[in-house]
């Protein structure tokens, strides 16, 4: 016979006893208590106020989206970086494997995208509402329409791509071709960074109060991933690549002391609880760490060169997604922030109603 | 067809309810559960995708004439509402066109044009717009489109039994605004303001508030601002995050030495 399972690690009535012995231990030390605690029935009800708010509760609503959005933004990235790389690389005549390398992952974002975006609607078969109308105000149905034009564009490129490598060249195919690598580039550039202004400009104070580096951002971390995915998949030889990838983590790196240097009270959710811890390792997955890991690259040997790059590459690429994940935590943390919308600025946590409901 | 708007007088309201049940009933909105908050005798908490109406229960410090002259507790009440902005950033926001101003100046959100995408819900700087996870879709207060359009006023204004919520044709409602708080003024109670933030990018909301002292007290922002304000500065962002891309891959490729040609 087994012992009795213990439904809680801990005893409930050690717990009461340590929470009385600290209620005294205060008393004897500040004289008074001061801590929120539980309030015992009968007692005051909390009160609203300008500085308590209203009981607390958030004025904003949390966004709703689900696992679905943060993934779709680090495809969405990594798609349209790999697109520019894939047509610049074309233009100026680079490794034709390169070339081919970049359309396939832009290709295959493009295939991944809709599929998400259209998965997160509350009512997926009604995605084609969204084709209704182009609004340039809303940041949503810009991108929906960025988002058509790089698949169209994308999936012509890898079509006449494969084409070509079937059937040997012929002018249809390198009209497709071209046509379609042109409009990979043209929708790939905003396509890459367009959910920086997606979230930007909404009213959830820790995007908008970043509404002006959003989309730098995450230009360089999907650019982190495309480069990342690149050299993943052999070309570690790539000094253009190697640039890029450089590039891409020195910005993240600045974006990582900005945000960590900011007093604004609205980016706190980037650096404290379960959201900041989230933020900081996607951060150092995609700054630091890979421009360590790059620069000793340029250095090293041939093999080891390549391998360093290669760990530079998984670290961009999880930090791109980690990052992105982190942002919309951290969206979710700042509407639950009664405080802000209300401008309430510094209060003493003691005060504050114990109200907090996840 | 006028342009029309609500004027709710908290110093007239008794904490009824019988906007939310009128709301409620008249709209076929779902009930969202019977719970109980814990903390005060408001068990809604909020406006959302289920309660489109809802009577914040105020209570403060005693203050004298304040909410009954209870020894312990001041106790007043106040009906919330979608505030049907001017500048409305949830109609700014909508990618299908289904949230559209009415010609009565109220946002409607068209449920059979919504697919769920939530982008309204974020884009709130009230945090009325809900997403109705049962359903999918968006929603939040029509403005009673349905009975506006044919003469009728809100269900919520015609079922209030102090006429807390006034419904009426807007700039007769300011005027009445203005002329209710100079005389709550005269009767001693200096504190009592209009809710209707106009001096900020809202500039102004279709449905205005007669509150007393802070407005952060009845969970109204002072300051709220409709996201489209940030375009700008984002898109300016963007577009030079992709003269980056662009200018940097070109760089990279030209200078890289490796290329065949």
């Amino acid at each position: 016979m087994s012992d009795p399972i213990p439904l809680r690690d801990e005893d409930p009535g050690d717990q009461r006893e340590r929470r009385l012995e600290e209620i005294r231990r205060e008393a004897e030390v500040r004289g008074e208590l001061k801590v929120g605690g539980t309030r015992p029935a009968g007692a005051p009800f909390p009160q609203a106020g300008p500085e308590t708010g209203y009981y607390g509760i958030p004025l904003l609503k949390e966004p709703p989206w689900t696992w679905e959005i943060p993934l779709y933004f680090f495809v969405g990235g990594a798609a349209g970086a790999a697109a520019v790389i894939g047509a610049i690389a074309d233009y100026t005549g680079a490794d034709r494997e390169l070339v081919r390398h970049a359309r396939w992952i832009a290709a295959a974002g493009s295939v991944i995208s809709p599929g998400l975006l259209i998965a997160d609607l509350g009512r997926p078969e009604r995605f084609l509402a969204m084709l209704r109308v182009f609004k340039p105000q809303s940041p949503m149905s810009v991108g929906v329409w960025t988002l058509l034009g790089f698949s169209t564009g994308t999936a012509a490129t890898a079509f006449a791509q494969f084409l070509g490598d079937r059937y040997g060249p012929s002018l249809p195919v390198r009209v497709l071709e071209n046509a379609g690598q042109a409009a990979s580039l043209a929708f790939g550039l905003p396509f890459s960074n367009y959910t920086g202004v997606l979230i930007g400009a909404t009213a959830v104070p820790v995007w908008n109060r970043s509404a002006g580096d959003l989309p730098l951002h995450f230009a360089a971390s999907g650019l982190g991933a495309a480069v990342g995915l690149l050299e993943v998949m052999g070309h570690r030889k790539s000094r253009a690549l190697q640039a890029l990838g450089l590039g891409a983590a020195i910005f993240e790196t600045y974006e990582g002391f900005r945000i960590e240097g900011s007093m604004d009270r609205a980016l706190d959710p980037l650096k404290h609880g379960t959201s900041g811890l989230i933020t900081r390792t996607g951060g150092a997955l995609s700054g630091p760490i890979p421009l360590l890991l790059r620069t000793a690259s340029l250095f090293a040997g041939k093999k080891k060169s390549q391998s360093l790059r290669r760990m530079a590459a998984v670290s961009s690429i999880a930090g791109s997604l980690i990052t992105r994940i982190a942002w919309i935590h951290a969206g979710h943390v700042s509407t639950r922030d009664w405080r802000l919308p209300l401008e309430i600025d510094r209060l003493n946590p003691a005060d504050r109603p114990t109200l907090d409901r996840e | 067809m006028s342009v029309t708007a609500f004027l709710t007088d908290s110093t007239l309201c008794i904490g009824c309810k019988a906007c939310e049940v009128a709301c409620k009933e008249w709209n076929d909105v779902a009930e969202d559960g019977l719970e109980f908050s814990g903390f005060s005798y408001d068990n809604t908490g909020a406006v959302g995708a289920s309660s489109w109406r809802h009577v914040k229960f105020v209570e403060q410090a005693p203050v004298p004439g304040f909410g009954g002259n209870a020894a312990d507790q001041s106790w007043t009440f106040s009906s919330d509402v979608c505030k049907h902005c001017e500048n409305a950033g949830c109609l700014e926001a909508c990618p299908t066109g289904s949230i559209v101003r009415t010609e009565f100046g109220g946002v409607f959100i068209q449920p059979d044009v919504c697919n769920g995408c939530g982008f309204c819900v974020v884009s709130c700087p009230f945090g009325v717009v809900e997403r109705n996870q049962k359903d999918g879709r968006a929603f939040k207060c029509t403005f009673c489109y349905d009975r506006q359009k044919v003469g009728l006023q809100p269900a919520c204004a015609k079922a209030c039994p102090t006429e807390s919520i006034k419904f009426g044709e807007i700039d007769d409602l300011r005027r009445k605004a203005q002329e209710r708080v100079e005389e709550l003024h005269r009767r001693g109670m200096d504190d009592a303001v209009v809710y209707d933030p106009s001096e900020t990018s809202v500039a102004g909301t279709h449905a205005m508030f007669i509150i007393r002292g802070d407005p952060r007290t009845y969970n109204l922002p002072p300051a709220p601002e409709v996201p489209t304000i940030y375009l700008k500065k984002s898109w300016t962002s963007s577009a030079v995050a992709a003269g980056l891309l662009l200018g940097g891959a070109l760089l990279a490729f030209l200078a890289d030495g490796d290329r065949k040609r």
